[in-house]
């Protein structure tokens, strides 16, 4: 002992930082810091403008840093701080990707005039206790909107902006994570942001503080079954780092049964984030009760960084055990798609049918991940950069149509909305024949892609199986279209709104993306197969 | 006494937590059974640091631990205003979104 407490005490180096390759990452983090800060020292109503404006700005030069990085450096990647972050091709994608996505996001947050004061309650508390005798249904109390000085528009709880900059930076750092650890941190750093922005909706408190609840439960009991996953992989690797667990892999002394233990477990939280089925219960439940920005942030971006982690773990860590788990993962890409395309079809709620949709993507996304070939990463890729503006579009325009209730979500509520706004009914078709995947938008040169991939990486039978899926799952967008055009509209219908600036803008961008990308796919494809996963 | 005894003490604790979770009715008992399967890998993760000889699983464990307080806040925050309008903690009663 006194031997030991002689010894020189060994110096811990600090590990090389590369500041130029995280950059961006970490302008988001350190602009949700100051937005905390301007949360609590600038008075209320200066809080908007200064938030938004920040939130902007910060987007703005994470992009700048990331397209300069991305200028300078090569195709093969880096790992930097001890190889905590792998910054390499398809993590410079999926970055910009979800800069673009969350910048999207930003706006249809910030916009108050869709709803008015924004679709944010003024105080979370203050609310919640005023509707405290109340029954279900709608608590809108209009005194409540005079938050501020009086001669002020009224407000929104301004806490949304540096959630969103944190769940943003939390999923930047998801999709790099080179190791476990950064992983499981990484995905808290976005969803506990996330769980509490589901219930800020200033109507409908009790559907959206009921998706809280449900989406908490349920994410930090998945996240348990990520973490036992890690410690199991820790077992037997002894290490975290996915390198080391695939050199592990292929001759560890330890049994089989603590990788494919620990891997099965590391696959449900992982699912359960990308919203995949038999993963997805939360998934309708939360779209639904979300104010609909917020449903559009958790969508779009969420799902990209979901299947980010997913590529990366399943291509670096387990890339050469894959014959082993691959059975498993053909089952859950199967039930997914099932699922989302037969139970999408009895959905009355335009939300929750979109949610079902996006468990018949995520199935149709496993396809690509599972390939473990540069044909599947870049096909993901490009899936996942289509189907975020496709879906942040469509969440968009599902704002716009709105009744005294707030938003008309219900099926019926839409019917003969071509009469009322021919604008509105054609921009939601385009997006909806998006999603189904016809020939001219993005929806169609994403799935020939990611379907191509899996087709030469020898997945004929689960390729057919999704050809199917995406065939029944094309009858429930038809028929939201076929209610708009050929349906005469109920005289006590709902509304559509015209937009202000910052909606139309995201709605704008979101459709021209997926016109773009149907019509010259090209450039974004030959970007998200530049380079693959370092390690 | 070998470590693996503790590995399947954290195994059945585990198990208990997620039992936990799926049969009891009070959020506040769920988020408990949660933090309790939190706990049990953190046992995991300190026997297999002893079992490999590194330091990286009590590390792990602590970064664990900061996880969980933080999920805490953000937990009760959340139960916490769904219970002050619904006056119950009842997981079975927020019913309204289904099918």
């Amino acid at each position: 002992m006194s031997n030991l407490a002689q010894a020189p005490v060994p110096q811990i180096e600090v590990p090389p930082i590369d500041y130029g390759a995280i950059a961006p990452l970490l302008i988001v983090l350190g602009a949700a810091c100051v937005a905390v800060l301007v949360e609590a020292f600038l008075p209320r109503h200066q809080r908007w403008p200064a938030q938004v404006a920040l939130s902007v700005v910060a987007l703005g030069l994470a992009g700048l840093a990331l397209g300069l990085y991305a200028g300078s450096s090569g195709p093969e990647g880096i790992t930097t701080i001890s190889d905590a972050l792998a910054i390499d091709r398809p993590t410079l994608f999926l970055w910009g990707t979800l800069l673009a996505l969350g910048l999207g996001s930003i706006l249809l947050i910030a916009d108050r005039s869709v709803e008015p004061g924004g679709a944010f309650i003024a105080s979370a508390a203050t609310r919640a206790a005023a509707g405290a005798g109340g029954g279900p249904g709608p608590i809108d109390d209009p005194d409540d909107r005079s938050y501020g000085s009086a001669d002020q528009a009224p407000t929104m709880q301004t806490e949304v902006f540096p959630f969103t900059l944190f769940a943003l930076g939390g999923m930047m750092a998801f999709c790099a994570a080179n190791d476990l650890l950064t992983m499981f941190i990484a995905l808290e750093v976005l969803s506990l942001p996330l769980y509490l922005m589901c219930g800020l909706a200033r109507r409908r408190r009790l559907l959206s503080q009921e998706a809280a609840v449900k989406y908490f439960l349920l994410g930090a009991f998945a996240s348990a079954f990520f973490l036992y996953g890690l410690a199991l992989l820790y077992g037997y690797a002894g290490s975290v780092r996915f390198t080391d667990i695939a050199a592990a892999a292929t001759g560890s002394g330890r049994s089989d049964a603590l990788l494919l233990g620990g891997f099965a477990l590391l696959v449900v939280g992982l699912m359960f984030k990308a919203s995949v089925g038999p993963f997805h219960t939360w998934t309708p439940d939360v779209y639904q009760g979300a104010p609909t920005p917020v449903t559009a942030f958790m969508a779009a971006c969420t799902k990209v960084a979901a299947f980010g982690g997913i590529l990366r773990v399943l291509s670096v860590a387990f890339g050469d055990t894959r014959w082993e788990w691959r059975g498993v993962l053909w089952a859950i890409a199967i039930i997914s798609m099932a699922l989302g395309a037969v139970i999408g079809l009895t959905q009355t709620d335009v939300k929750r049918m979109v949610a079902y949709s996006s468990v018949a993507h995520a199935g149709f996304l496993l396809l690509g991940a599972m390939s473990i070939t540069a044909q599947g990463i870049s096909g993901t890729l490009f899936y996942l950069l289509a189907y975020g503006f496709n879906t942040l579009a469509i969440f968009g325009v599902i704002s716009l149509v709105r009744d005294a209730d707030g938003e008309a979500t219900h099926l019926s509520q839409w019917a003969g909305l071509a009469k009322r706004s021919p604008v509105v009914a054609g921009v939601m078709a385009f997006l909806l024949l998006a999603l189904a995947g016809i020939p001219l938008t993005s929806g169609f040169t994403s799935k020939f892609a990611v379907f191509s991939a899996a087709l030469a990486d020898g997945m004929a039978p689960l390729v057919i199986i999704a050809l199917v899926a995406s065939a029944v799952a094309a009858f429930f967008y038809v028929r939201v279209i076929v209610l708009m055009y050929f349906s005469e509209p109920a005289p006590d219908g709902p509304t559509v709104t015209v937009p202000g600036a910052f909606t139309t803008a995201a709605i704008t961008l979101g459709v021209i993306i997926t016109l773009l990308l149907g019509i010259v796919p090209t450039l974004a494809l030959s970007w998200a197969g530049s380079g693959t996963f370092v390690g | 006494m070998t470590p693996t005894y503790y590995l399947l003490l954290s195994a059945l604790l585990f198990s208990i937590g997620a039992v936990g979770v799926l049969v009891r009715r009070n959020a506040i008992v769920v988020f408990m059974c949660i933090e309790l399967m939190l706990n049990a890998v953190n046992l995991t993760l300190v026997t297999f640091a002893r079992i490999n000889g590194s330091l990286d699983g009590q590390v792990i464990a602590f970064f664990v631990m900061v996880v969980a307080a933080a999920e805490v806040v953000v937990g009760l925050a959340i139960i916490m205003s769904i219970f002050r309008t619904r006056r119950t903690a009842s997981v079975d009663d927020a019913n309204l979104l289904k099918y």
